[in-house]
């Protein structure tokens, strides 16, 4: 598909803008329903392998629920002598980072009129084990960097492209979960 | 106790938008009073650091009824200079400041407000408070967390780099104050690195005129409050990196960094004598570059579609941002002084609270409060773009005074 079969119908990226503007609006009147709580339960199975289920979550002031439960598996690959029963917690990490830009893409786009045909990310985190094995104190433990490459086949120039890119970032939950530092509690209760 | 004092109108702030407002109120014959609790332009003269000069050109200064008439228009006043400029308008229609006078406390009876003073109560109808944007460097909360040997300023604390402590500066914010703070501290020999945010970046000059040119002819100054599409978003803008110097040079990241300053990601937090940056620098940079060239394009077509093609310089564009490997941690032990040049708020502390909401912030409706009788002026993006240069509180002055008026003359209305 190309820019010059010009089509009357209107933009539709599948996201209901409206109800997000909607929710805006709402949850600026009310901030106390702007907080959610989301959580996730981690069940070991065997050697580095664990199941994570996620089903409720709190917000708008109440207790809400998915459609139902979702499980992910995560383990560590053969080269590691595990069993490779699914991605590695890490690469859990750049899945939450894509989807949540990809997300933004797609409701950046619908609000400023531009309808996608198709939208590939590639993620590549680079790390050096040498950190979580121990073996330098000088390398850390996580990425020591992430580049995101978007391929996006849209009726717009590659400048409003980039505009939609950049806004994405701006309001992700994960980009800025993985750029700034959170407190995090771990504890054994 | 004080005899009681009485007037039509009580402005609270001798800078220019105390001074605009007079003017506006003289014009209409209407009784008030300037409070100033120092000297006229007293901000200027006191919370400036030395080199400052005026973001805009010395012909973008009008005031109501006043403009600048040196011989160097395309100039940028010194502080010094812009107080001595407010000081001659006081002169040029002799409004009524009363200087040293701090206001305490305003209270609003049935149909008049008393402002108590530090020479006693006023007794007005009216009230508009012009005491700037700028009344208090905002600070983030993880100040706090800084080691306590380690300096702090802020750009109304900071005079030049001699008065900064011995080591590495971090400067905090990369507008038009951390920047051009930054470059200054790096240019005396200082190893600075600077954490950035959100920030807007523009040339100096476009195709030979000043930028604030372009901005006032395109209409983009003039664009209104109750037009604009996000208000809170608009009146949040950072100021624009800019620095206004003789030979009208440009300020961005990329010259900084040419001066030696590091630029890094936004402070996201202070951990174990660490700062850490954020890993989003790249994105900032991306950002404010996009925006720039898309005001750059709007620019184009303005010339384009009104025929100054051929008047004026060809089109250009500045150099990308150059991101480099932005440092993201900044070990703490190296540096002798952190300066917030984090933005600024204005402060209220004599009003009654109910008439600021959760986060602070006033709550206007394009300078009028809801209380009868109560204005604001000189805010940010208060009702147009402009509000907040010297050369665009007059129009805002000239639309509340016309409220103003009718405010008086329905409260009589009401008494009779």
């Amino acid at each position: 598909m190309s820019i010059t079969e010009a089509t009357t119908t209107s933009v539709d990226n599948g996201v209901n803008v409206e109800a997000l503007l909607g929710a805006r609006e709402a949850l600026t009147a009310a901030p106390p329903a702007a907080r959610f709580t989301f959580s996730a339960t981690n069940e070991w199975v065997n050697g580095t392998h664990s199941r994570t289920t996620v089903e409720k979550f709190f917000g708008l002031g109440e207790e809400q629920s998915h459609r139902r439960p979702y499980t992910v598996d995560t383990d560590h690959p053969e080269i590691f002598a595990a069993e490779d029963n699914g991605p590695t917690p890490p690469e859990i990490v750049l899945i939450g980072l894509a989807g949540c830009l990809t997300a933004g893409v797609a409701s950046v786009a619908q609000n400023r009129g531009i309808q996608l045909h198709s939208v590939r990310a590639t993620v590549v985190g680079s790390t050096d084990l040498a950190g979580i094995l121990g073996i330098d104190p000088d390398v850390r433990n996580g990425y020591s960097s992430i580049r995101v490459s978007y391929q996006i086949d849209a009726d717009a120039s590659r400048e409003e492209l980039q505009a939609v890119v950049a806004q994405s970032q701006k309001r992700s939950a994960v980009f800025d979960i993985v750029t700034n530092p959170t407190t995090v509690v771990v504890e054994v209760v | 106790m004080d005899a009681a004092r009485t007037t039509d109108v009580v402005v609270i702030g001798g800078g220019q938008a105390g001074l605009a407002m007079s003017h506006s109120l003289t014009d209409r014959s209407i009784d008030h009073v300037v409070l100033e609790r120092a000297e006229v332009a007293n901000s200027w003269t006191t919370e400036r650091w030395d080199s400052l000069r005026t973001l805009t050109p010395n012909w973008m200064s009008r005031l109501p009824g006043f403009s600048y008439d040196g011989d160097d228009p395309n100039g940028y006043m010194t502080a010094g200079e812009v107080a001595a400029y407010l000081e001659s308008y006081r002169r040029s229609f002799g409004a009524p400041v009363r200087t040293g006078v701090e206001v305490q406390r305003i209270r609003t009876l049935d149909r008049s407000h008393v402002v108590e003073t530090s020479e006693g109560p006023w007794f007005a109808r009216s009230v508009v408070m012009a005491t700037g944007a700028c009344s208090q460097p905002r600070v983030p909360a993880i100040a706090a967390d800084l080691p306590g040997n380690i300096q702090q300023l802020t750009p109304t604390a900071y005079r030049n780099p001699a008065q900064v402590a011995p080591g590495a500066v971090l400067v905090v914010g990369a507008s038009a104050s951390g920047l051009q703070i930054a470059d200054e501290l790096s240019r005396s020999g200082r190893e600075v690195t600077l954490a950035v945010g959100d920030h807007v970046r523009l040339p100096r000059t476009y195709r030979g005129m000043d930028i604030h040119w372009w901005m006032q002819t395109t209409g983009l100054l003039d664009e209104r409050f109750d037009e604009v599409e996000d208000l809170a978003r608009a009146r949040r803008l950072p100021s624009l990196q800019l620095v206004g110097s003789p030979e009208q040079r440009d300020l961005d990241l990329n010259t900084a960094a040419a001066n030696g300053v590091n630029p890094v990601g936004r402070l996201a937090g202070i951990r174990a004598g660490r700062a850490q940056f954020s890993g989003s620098f790249a994105n900032m940079c991306t950002s404010a570059d996009l925006k720039q060239n898309r005001l750059l394009d709007e620019i184009d077509e303005y010339a384009a579609s009104h025929g100054l093609d051929a008047e004026i310089g060809p089109t250009w564009r500045p150099a990308p941002t150059s991101v480099g490997r932005p440092a993201l941690e900044l070990d703490l032990r190296s540096v002798g002084s952190v300066v917030w040049a984090t933005g600024f708020r204005p402060t209220y502390p004599w009003l009654d609270e109910s008439l600021v909401d959760g986060r602070g912030q006033l709550v206007h409706d394009g300078g009028v409060l809801a209380v009868p009788g109560l204005y604001v002026l000189g805010l940010p993006f208060m009702r147009r773009r402009k509000s907040s240069f010297i050369d665009g509180v007059g129009p805002d002055a000239e639309e509340l005074a016309a409220h103003l008026v009718g405010h008086l003359e329905r409260s009589v209305a009401g008494a009779a």
